[in-house]
């Protein structure tokens, strides 16, 4: 069975983890006027629980 | 005709799929609205929708067809009484789909699927108005497109252009701002001007 011939020295380890990387979510401010958080997109907002001015969600 | 499904099926095997679709759509009907993640609601928009209009049809074979779907007598009965009555002028889209943020546990993107209320007079009116002048929101889904709906159809018609959206919006702004005065209690007046400008902004 293959395996490593060298321990992989503390450099190799964070230079390969240097490349994770999180994203910031893509939000938009809600359209409700009482409201006016940020939420995602095309989604109920999670704190008025409007969509389109709709109830969706009971909060 | 829905287009069909793609991928593997919802459980593993088509068995379990039509099962759990049958009984998704069993609590469809019997609560009127269910929480369910994003694919199973898309999956079932079609099959509810289809068994909607055997409810409109409403002879015993429809009715036959309908039960071997959904087993439960009871609410296959309220689907013919109640809600293929309700959508006698509706053609198509009797349900909403609403995405609500993913589950807690396993971050599963989930949806609110729902029936949409009976068109209302005015809603009925502006749909035979675009039908007779033949414009581009008379076919098929004309009536909803007309009447504020542009929510489920945005996700059903995707070739449909922001541009028409947006006019279609303009057209329905009124019909919501009134929508949202009688249903919201709390503060109908700023709730419908709040709901008036949202959709001439956007």
């Amino acid at each position: 069975m293959a395996v490593p011939k060298r321990k992989m020295s503390r450099a190799n380890t964070r230079s390969r983890r240097s490349m994770w990387k999180a994203s910031a979510p893509t939000l938009s401010p809600c359209p409700n006027r009482a409201c006016g958080e940020l939420k995602p997109p095309h989604q109920a907002c999670p704190t008025c629980g409007q969509y389109d001015g709709r109830q969706v969600l009971s909060v | 005709m829905p287009t069909p499904t793609k991928g593997p099926r919802l459980g593993g095997s088509p068995a379990h799929e039509r099962l759990m679709l049958a009984n998704l759509a069993t609590s469809l009907f019997e609560h009127g609205r269910i929480t369910t993640t994003e694919t199973k609601a898309k999956r079932l928009r079609p099959l509810a929708e289809k068994l909607v209009t055997f409810a409109k049809r409403g002879d015993l074979h429809a009715r036959r067809q309908v039960m071997t779907t959904i087993r439960d007598k009871d609410v296959v009965h309220t689907l013919f009484a109640e809600i293929g009555p309700r959508y006698e002028n509706r053609p198509g889209g009797y349900t909403r789909i609403t995405k609500v943020g993913p589950r807690k546990g396993d971050n599963a993107p989930m949806a609110v699927i729902e029936l949409v209320e009976a068109l209302t007079v005015g809603q009925q009116a502006v749909g035979e108005a675009e039908r007779a002048r033949g414009t581009q929101f008379a076919s098929g889904a004309g009536a909803s497109a007309a009447s504020g709906e542009v929510t489920a159809d945005a996700v059903e018609t995707a070739e449909d252009t922001v541009a028409e959206d947006t006019v279609a919006e303009d057209v329905a702004a009124d019909d919501v701002a009134e929508e949202a005065a009688a249903e919201d209690v709390e503060a109908p007046a700023a709730d419908a001007d709040a709901d008036a400008e949202g959709t001439d902004a956007r």
